[in-house]
Parts: structure tokens; sequence; C-alpha cells
């Protein structure tokens, strides 16, 4: 067995491992499901509604990629621009961290006063949540460039444009997969934060509706949903990391032939 | 040439003029810090000249006009492309070849690179990635990507210092075939006696910080040269005599 095999062995039987634990001592402490539902029922609860839990997964993905997908687009566009110049970068840095520093469910109830409940707001928040990671790791990707790397196309005569191209955005890449995976969880905790206070659609308007009603099991379904998708999202990135940043961890994945 | 301001100002380079043609082999040697790469710096424009000027041509050097190919003694290969795509990104910058780069369906660019890449003897190598390669094969690789777009100036910053004995020689050996092949302007700058005499037909010894250039002499065996030569006595006493000359300017 080689040792890949042999940890994600080890990881899939903790994963089973933690839910009989939880199984067996809500039999044992005889919990009450209306305060810790077992894994069991948790799991009935997701196949009987799950027809009537389906669009609002497809709710809560679409508003977390589409959130992502712009904040990753403003994200690379600052990145860069405070990556490349020295100024922008002395002169943005303060503001981006401040503007980091806001805890984003302050942000949700101005979403919702200007654009209303529903989808927006939660596109929104998925959005600005997952910006700052995004902007810091290309800027620090771009800015800690070996000078060498840059010179030996300066002595070429290339033009910033060039080098940003070749050298730059190439280097920074590591880093912007490193942050595109903390960014996409951070999404879905921004789209199912603003579903939870003001939507009608979405799991996280599932999770609040059900507590109001003390249907206990549902909620942690709820969570027990977004959890996968959480992982599923991360294992894509990881993948595509793999695939486009291969050189910096010198991994088996380039074919050498 | 004067660095920084104020106090912390450091002039690297008395005023100079060095004077090349083309087809010239020329090497600079002198003590460490004396400015042979801040010479460099300046002719690839790296850095401008704090006053005075770099004339190419009998123009004002500019890297746009000039076909400029530099090795350093760090070979910086881009460490996210194949060993061949580092060579080609030259032909991806410089004009005229930038402009077919991309259209450039034939693969003439690519037996380009094979070509290069087999006569420094690393065929086979193209599709590895740096990290795979040793130091001189890395060396090698940087040859051919300072060489590929048939620049008119070759600079050399002491591209085999830090190699060992037998590669270096093999490599000079290289560079040397290379160089009579296509009679590229090379200006070379090396702590290495040998290598300078070895390589060149003419070495400028530089004076200790602020530099100037105190000697101009031609190298007269005349070229491809045996490897064995550097230890003919005609050879050894031209070294000797630069040693001489540089250990006089580092104690005065």
């Amino acid at each position: 067995m080689t040792d890949s095999q042999r940890i994600r062995l080890l990881s899939t039987s903790l994963i089973i491992g933690f839910f009989l634990m939880w199984e067996v001592l809500c039999i044992i402490l005889n919990v009450s499901d209306l305060v810790l539902p077992r894994p069991s029922e948790i799991l009935v609860t997701m196949w009987t509604r799950f027809p009537v839990l389906w669009p609002h997964i497809l709710q809560t993905l679409y508003s977390t990629l589409f959130g992502f997908s712009l904040g990753v687009m403003i994200g690379v566009t600052l990145g860069v621009i405070v990556g490349t110049s020295k100024i922008a970068y002395a002169v943005a840095y303060p503001l981006l961290v401040g503007f980091s520093s806001i805890p984003k469910v302050a942000v949700v109830p101005i979403f919702v006063l200007w654009f209303g409940s529903g989808t927006t707001p939660a596109v929104l928040t998925a959005m600005v949540i997952c910006v700052f990671p995004i902007v810091v790791n290309i800027a620090t990707g771009l800015a800690t460039t070996e000078p060498e790397l840059e010179d030996v196309l300066k002595t070429l005569g290339a033009s910033k444009t060039e080098i940003l191209w070749n050298v730059g955005l190439p280097r920074a890449m590591p880093y912007f997969f490193a942050s595109l995976k903390v960014a996409i969880t951070l999404s879905f905790v921004g789209a199912v934060l603003s579903e939870t206070v003001a939507s009608n659609m979405g799991i996280g308007n599932v999770m609040m509706t059900a507590s109001s009603n003390f249907q206990v099991s549902l909620v942690f379904a709820g969570l027990i949903i977004l959890a996968l998708m959480g992982v599923a999202l991360y294992a894509v990135f990881s993948m595509l990391e793999r695939r486009v940043t291969g050189w910096a961890t010198r991994g088996n994945d380039i074919a050498i032939t | 040439m004067v660095f920084g301001t104020g106090d912390t100002a450091v002039t690297a380079l008395s005023p100079t003029s060095i004077r090349m043609d083309r087809g010239d082999f020329l090497a600079l040697v002198g003590p460490s810090g004396c400015g042979k790469s801040t010479i460099l710096k300046l002719v690839s424009n790296l850095i401008q000249p704090s006053s005075g000027l770099v004339l190419v041509g009998g123009k004002e050097a500019r890297a746009k006009e000039l076909r400029i190919g530099m090795a350093f003694q760090n070979p910086t290969m881009l460490p996210w492309l194949t060993i061949e795509r580092n060579i080609m990104m030259p032909l991806k910058i410089v004009s005229p070849f930038k402009q077919t780069y991309r259209k450039d369906k034939t693969g003439a660019f690519r037996d380009r690179v094979h070509a290069l890449l087999k006569q420094v003897g690393l065929q086979g190598f193209a599709n590895h990635y740096p990290w795979q390669l040793s130091g001189g094969m890395l060396q090698r690789s940087n040859l051919c990507r300072a060489l590929i777009h048939e620049p008119d100036l070759l600079l050399l910053d002491e591209p085999f210092g830090a190699l060992d004995q037998f590669t270096r020689e093999e490599l000079w050996q290289i560079m040397q075939d290379l160089y009579l092949d296509r009679k590229p302007t090379v200006l070379l700058v090396t702590h290495d006696l040998r290598e300078a005499g070895y390589l060149a037909n003419r070495i400028c010894v530089m004076s200790a910080r602020p530099g100037r250039i105190i000697s101009d002499e031609p190298v007269t065996i005349p070229q491809p040269r045996e490897i064995g030569m550097i230890y003919s006595p005609e050879f050894v006493e031209m070294t000797q005599g630069l040693r001489e000359l540089i250990a006089q300017v580092r104690s005065t």
C-alpha cells in the first residue's frame, strides 16, 4: 500500500468514525433529537426531503459560484494593480486591510437595503468575502517575483505587459490557487449568511426556517449538505491547482516522457 | 556611474571608455566590486548611467533596437516552463521573431531550439523541467537561451562561475564553438583569468572601485584553441602577467 492510499484510507475512516461516535454517544447518553439528532436520522431526513431541498441547493450553489466568479475577477484585477506598482501597493493597502477587517455580516443588511432581499445580496456577500484573500495572494505573488527572472526579459527589451504575462502571472499562480481554495469556502459562508438573513430561497433560508419550526434534523441536514458542497468545490480547485502549478510542488502530475 | 544619493552614494565606475568592434570577444577582469557587472548592466539597459552615454552602432543604447543575449551566473530558467519553452522565450519577445511566433505552425522555431540543444549536448532534454537538470545542464540551456535569437551582442556575467572544473572547461569549449560559429560581439565578465585567456581575443583589466580600465591587451593565440593550451608556457605567462596586475591594483 502506498503512502497516499494509506492517507486516503485513514482519512475515510476518520470521517466514518466521527459519525459512528456521534451516533453511539447519542444512543448511550439518550440525547433528545430536538437537541442533537443522530446521523442516521439526519440521513433519513436528507433522503426523504431531497426533492424539496434540491432547488435550494441549486440556489445556494448558484449564488456562491456567481459571487465567487465576480470576486475572482475583481480580486485578480486589484491584485495585479496592487502587485505590479509599488505606489499602488503603498496607497491602497490601508484601505484594503480596513475593508477586509469589516465583519461581512455587517454588510448584508446594507446590501438588503440597497437591493432588497433575495439572490442579489447573497451573490454580493459571496463576492466581497472572497475578494481580499485573492487580492493579497496575487499581489504577494507578483511582488515577490525574483528580479533576476524579470531581468532575463528586460534585457530582451520586453515591455511591462510582456513581463507581467510571461513571468509575473505564472509566478503568482501557486499563490492564486492557494487563495482560490480559501476563497471558495469563504464564498459559501457569505452566500449562506446572506440567505439566513434575507432570502426565501437557499440552504441558509431552509436552515433558518427549520430551526424556528424545531425541525432540528433538517437543520443538520442543511449543514451536512453545505459541508459536502464545500468539500466538492475545494476538491475541484485542488485538482486544478495540481494541474496548473505542478512545477511549484514538483508534482508527479507532470508527465515526464 | 554613481549609485545612491548623499552619504550612501557609491561611485562604482570612474569615467570609463571601452570601444568594442563587431565580432570582438572581450573579457573584463578585475578585483571584485570594481564595477564589471555594472558595465554589463549599463550596456544591457538594465540601469541608466548617472552620466555619460552607452553607444551602440553610433546610437544611444536602447534594448529595443539592439538584439542582446544575456547569461548570468545564475541560470534563471523559468521553473514553470520546460527547457524548450524557456529557450524559446526570446523568440516570443524579440523582433523580428515575435511577429511570427504565434503563427509558426511548421515548428521551425522548435527545430532551431533542438539544433542548438544538440550543439551543447542536451539533446533529449527539451521536455524536461529546469529542476530535473543539473547545474551544468542548466547553464548550457542558459547559453542556448542567450543565443537562440541570434543576438548582435552577447553579454556573459560569470556564466561558468558556479560550476566544477571539468564542467567549466567543457563549457568553455562549447562556448568557443558557438562563438566561432556565429561570431557575435561578446562581452564576458569573469574572475577566472584562464577563462578570459582561453575564450577572449581581447582582455581589459579594471582597477579597484571606482573602476576604470588600466590595461587593454589583445590575446594573440589563434582560434580555435585547444583546451590543453591553458597549460602551455605562453598562456601561463600571459595569465601570470594579468594576475600580477590585478594583485597590484587590489593593494593600492
